[in-house]
């Protein structure tokens, strides 16, 4: 038997179990099992498809289908198309630019729109700062070829000043707790000195 | 921060998730947390430029290293790494197939107890993972959260409140959080009830899998089961949903089926796991599948008191010492696939005879 992706004899049969469809076996010669079993569930842009596929059911019809294949976003460039055919997103920012044509696959993968858990202490102020420093790192990568060292430098500092701030917040956010907890152990310790 | 593995002195040891210790290690082969995370000033590695990769590389690394409690980590280019170190990583489970395939900026950085590792410009720019032999997912995410803070302190994430971590793949996003626990269920498997458990699996958002060599002739018996989604449920429900709803059962179930076995045909069973450390312990050569395939039942054989001469840690080495590149580290040279099969023939018979050689494989 040869692999399905292919022509070397197919070595490996593997078993989903938990396909919609029942049981599904792939026969996949040892290097096509090797990278079908490292990723970590199943192939992301097989499960995307799967997804789409229902989406597509949902109602869109061919022509909207097209038209979204033509969507780029323009802080990566990324189409709709490339995302859908890969899997794969380019950057931060689509989950902004194509957050219409996302919201259907991500109720359909995670039965869920919302974040829930850990967020993290340090983080770029929002979707636009996190395209504008994406932008302005290009900006400043062009500079350098160009040989524009003044342009360059001067991105470079606007690029930290942006990290800076992000942290400074989180800093801030941060005193402001030790110092609330500062207090309450102060309350709870009439002994302990502080200034 | 070191950059100075010794990969053969590392080919000597098991790595820290195959000890064969921990909760239910009779049934459980280890825990391993991942976490997907993205800077936020650096395009998906898709639409990364080769500079975009070196400069991210080069800030992760630089940022690492102002990391107090990181002075003892290893950081490995892998760029520059040979064809057989990159297969050794990916043997111990240090680095993904991914990466090991992929070109330009790439690294890891390795702890030196193998707990835990930070994958550098894999799918997603961070892949933090940590694996503890045996069932001990609690602890497992206690450690890769005290990392991801770390980690965070020193780099700016890309995450946005309502999707949260921001990943390349819409299947990662939310938590970018994976719990992946490895089963051994030679007894359901033998039972033939297998599917029918994960059938029953399939409504609570896991994944499973299981590996099959060589048609019907081989079986590892080896399953991995994880969450399925990412947004929507905190790490520590999705912790708990593996590790404490469904982990359990499945372990519970390959109990029964190992009872029934001893119970009704203890006879046939130990003819089995006999026959099967017979083959190891005397083939003159033998293929990596076929190896994993004895090696399974033969720890089955250990665990039920079957087969008493030889120790799970043993058998443990074993499966990670019979692969491709760990059987040429410790040959220390190339070897093709003949060549190779009667080198893991041979270190198979002189281990599972209780005299492992001065060196390990002349």
């Amino acid at each position: 038997m040869k692999c399905q992706y292919c022509e070397k004899p197919a070595t490996f049969h593997i078993t989903e179990l938990t396909e919609p469809g029942g049981p599904s076996v792939m026969h996949l010669c040892e290097e096509h099992a090797r990278s079908f079993l490292h990723k970590d569930q199943g192939s992301p842009a097989a499960s995307i498809a799967g997804a789409l596929a229902k989406q597509l059911n949902l109602g869109q019809t061919k022509a909207e289908l097209a038209e979204l294949d033509q969507k780029e976003c323009p802080v990566c460039g990324i189409s709709f198309f490339e995302f859908r055919s890969t899997g794969r997103l380019g950057c931060p920012y689509d989950y902004k630019h194509f957050e219409a044509d996302l919201t259907p696959l991500l109720t359909n993968i995670h039965d869920s729109l919302q974040h829930v858990g850990k967020q993290p202490r340090r983080a770029a102020a929002s979707a636009d700062n996190q395209a504008q420093m994406i932008q302005l790192r290009r900006e400043m990568e062009e500079a350098i070829e160009s040989e524009n060292y003044e342009r360059a430098s001067e991105i470079r500092d606007e690029l930290k000043r942006m990290e800076e701030e992000a942290a400074g917040k989180a800093d801030a956010a941060e005193n402001q707790d030790s110092a609330q907890n500062d207090l309450s152990e102060n309350d709870s310790d009439s002994g302990a000195s502080s200034s | 921060m070191k950059s100075d593995v010794d990969f053969s002195k590392l080919a000597n040891t098991p790595g820290e998730w195959l000890r064969g210790t921990g909760p239910e290690s009779d049934i459980v082969i280890s825990s391993r947390i991942r976490l997907a995370r993205n800077l936020a000033d650096f395009p998906f590695i898709r639409r990364c430029s080769d500079e975009d990769r070196l400069s991210i590389e080069r800030t992760v690394r630089s940022r690492m290293e102002q990391i107090d409690q990181w002075d003892d980590i290893n950081y490995v280019d892998i760029d520059s790494l040979s064809e057989i170190d990159r297969q050794f990583l990916v043997e111990r489970q240090l680095i993904s197939r991914e990466i090991a395939d992929a070109d330009g900026s790439r690294g890891v950085a390795i702890d030196p107890h193998e707990q835990y590792s930070i994958m550098v410009n894999e799918e997603d720019h961070l892949r933090i993972q940590v694996m503890h032999s045996g069932l001990d997912l609690i602890s497992a995410w206690k450690q890769i959260n005290r990392l991801d803070d770390q980690l965070e302190s020193a780099v700016l994430y890309a995450y946005n409140p309502q999707y949260g971590y921001l990943t390349a793949c819409p299947t990662n996003v939310g938590t970018g959080l994976r719990v992946s626990v490895m089963l051994h269920l030679p007894a359901l498997v033998i039972t033939q009830q297998i599917e029918k458990v994960f059938r029953s699996m399939q409504r609570i958002n896991v994944t499973v899998r299981g590996l099959y060599g060589e048609g019907s002739q081989y079986t590892g018996d080896f399953y991995q089961v994880s969450n399925q989604v990412t947004l929507g449920h905190s790490e520590e429900d999705l912790v708990s949903l593996v590790g404490e709803k469904v982990v359990p059962d499945i372990i519970q179930y390959e109990r029964k089926a190992r009872d029934f076995l001893m119970g009704k045909g203890e006879k046939d069973l130990h003819d089995d796991v006999s026959r099967a450390l017979g083959i190891l312990s005397t083939a003159k050569k033998i293929s990596s599948e076929e190896t994993m395939h004895y090696l399974s039942k033969v720890r089955m054989g250990v665990n039920l008191g079957l087969i008493s001469d030889v120790e799970v840690a043993t058998i443990n080495k074993l499966f990670i010492h019979t692969q491709p590149a760990h059987l040429q580290k410790l040959h220390g040279g190339l070897l093709g696939t003949s060549d190779r099969n009667v080198k893991r023939a041979g270190y198979l018979q002189r281990h599972l005879h209780g005299q492992p050689g001065q060196s390990e494989l002349n």
